[in-house]
């Protein structure tokens, strides 16, 4: 099976963000990073488990009428760091991004110890370092290693 | 010393360290002959959890140095009590003083406080997170009785929460020095801890029981392991009961180990071992005030 048809498992859209190659079973955490929960009224497609030669399975996320912004580019490449991003207009692909994973992350995850002065109710955004094996903590230094989509401040 | 503000052990050099402990000798040799250092210099002592020692070394040390404190008295009977944010206080403070000291229970407090001034900040210890002015008084008496190069340091106790441990094993990563860690298995070093040891390449063991490196240690360094980390009074005993150094315990070492403690102790150091020539700690808290002034004294130059 060509990675073409399997593309075609899931609807074309017209204009919006097509993001391939997510690690199999995140799909739903790509929707959490874009904020999508069903009630901002966008039309999604999601292809989950789907057959893949590079990855053996994978998750594909169509986004009708949305481009992604760089600070959600950043928190995606922490769970879907070989995950390709196609900018889609008029039914073609538009453009083609590479996601790397950027030096920090800024404003996007909550930190999860409690103690930290982050969750003090201070006026400081969060900042993540961003580190081989993960995320950390720019206040308190925690690492964050697995489940980076459950400290989301969405 | 090239840095705007205490934060961490770990924005220290080995060049930064040196360069204070040699200052803290100059003025170890006589403290009450450097007034003319800092007249009039006003440091701020804001300490949001109660610290009676840490602050009045740094008052010390402050007043050595020709200059005078502020202190913003208990968090009880402060504008924190009503809902001020650490950030709007010490911008507040800011305008007061030369200097501010902060102690505060939350971890990354110093941090996020210096983003917001201009004037040195000296973190004085952020919950479980770091304590670098304790960490440079303790490389001081490290530095006097054994040496901070071909060191081998035993840590025990709290690693989990002990954050003069955390500073001072991130200094220690600046010398040729061989760190075991001996704690129970819960208290062990934190994640980010040993992230950082790892990353620095650091010489570093972890073991439970005191008794498989006490003979090879040139100091050992107890820190409390407090009751409210557990569940329940027995599980403390058994397990603070492990960690526990009488004169007995020595028997094991080399004479020359030198015994350390940032104190406050409770029991973790039998008072039997206070007359031994191993009894370091009282000189450890002794040096706290020519160390903080020599700190003072390269941060407001
Ligand atoms: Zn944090």
């Amino acid at each position: 099976m060509t990675e073409k048809d399997t593309e075609l498992r899931v609807s074309k859209i017209r204009d919006g963000t097509v993001i391939d190659h997510v690690p199999a079973g995140e799909a739903l955490h790509v929707l959490a990073i874009l904020g999508i929960d069903g009630s901002g009224g966008e039309s999604v497609s999601l292809g989950m488990n789907v057959p893949s030669g590079r990855m053996g399975q994978k998750d594909i996320v169509k986004v009708e009428g949305r481009e992604m912004s760089q600070a959600e580019l950043d928190v995606l490449s922490l769970i879907a760091p070989d995950a390709t991003v196609n900018i889609v207009r008029e039914y073609e692909v538009a453009e083609k991004t590479e996601i790397e994973p950027p030096a920090e992350v800024v404003g996007l995850l909550h930190c999860p110890n409690r103690h930290c002065i982050t969750n003090a109710g201070e006026p400081v955004e969060t900042r993540f370092d961003v580190i081989s094996e993960g995320v950390r903590c720019a206040y308190c230094e925690t690492i964050v290693r697995e489940d980076i989509t459950d400290h989301l401040a969405v | 010393m090239r840095h705007d503000h205490l934060l961490t052990a770990k924005q220290l050099s080995r060049a930064d360290i040196e360069e204070v402990l040699s200052r803290a000798r100059e003025f170890a040799d006589d403290p009450a002959a450097h007034a003319d250092r800092h007249p009039g210099a006003l440091l701020a002592l804001c300490f949001f959890e109660p610290s009676t020692r840490t602050k009045m070394s740094f008052e010390t040390a402050a007043k050595r140095l020709g200059g005078d404190v502020i202190d913003m008295g208990s968090v009880e009977s402060s504008s924190v009590k009503k809902g001020e944010s650490l950030a709007d206080t010490v911008r507040v403070i800011e305008g007061y003083a030369d200097g501010i000291v902060l102690r505060h229970p939350s971890q990354g407090a110093a941090q996020m406080a210096s983003e917001f001034v201009d004037v040195p900040l000296v973190n004085a210890g952020d919950g479980a997170g770091h304590h670098p002015s304790q960490t440079l008084l303790d490389l001081y008496t490290i530095d006097e009785h054994a040496g901070l190069d071909d060191l081998t340091i035993g840590i025990m106790g709290d690693l989990k929460y002990g954050r003069t441990v955390h500073s001072l094993a991130h200094a220690l990563t600046n010398f040729d020095a061989r760190q075991h860690f001996i704690s129970p298995e819960s208290l062990r070093l934190p994640r980010s801890v040993r992230y950082d040891l790892h990353e620095s390449g650091a010489n570093v063991r972890e073991h439970e029981d005191l008794e498989a490196v006490l003979s090879e240690l040139d100091v050992l360094y107890v820190t409390r392991i407090q009751r409210e980390r557990f569940p329940d009074e027995e599980e403390y005993e058994t397990v603070a009961g492990q960690y526990r150094i009488d004169a007995e315990t020595l028997d094991a070492a080399r004479d020359d180990l030198a015994v350390m403690h940032p104190l406050p102790r409770v029991d973790e150091i039998d008072p039997g071992v206070d007359d031994l020539p191993n009894a370091t700690y009282f000189d450890q808290a002794h040096n706290g005030v020519p160390v903080r002034m020599a700190l003072l004294d390269l941060l407001l130059e």
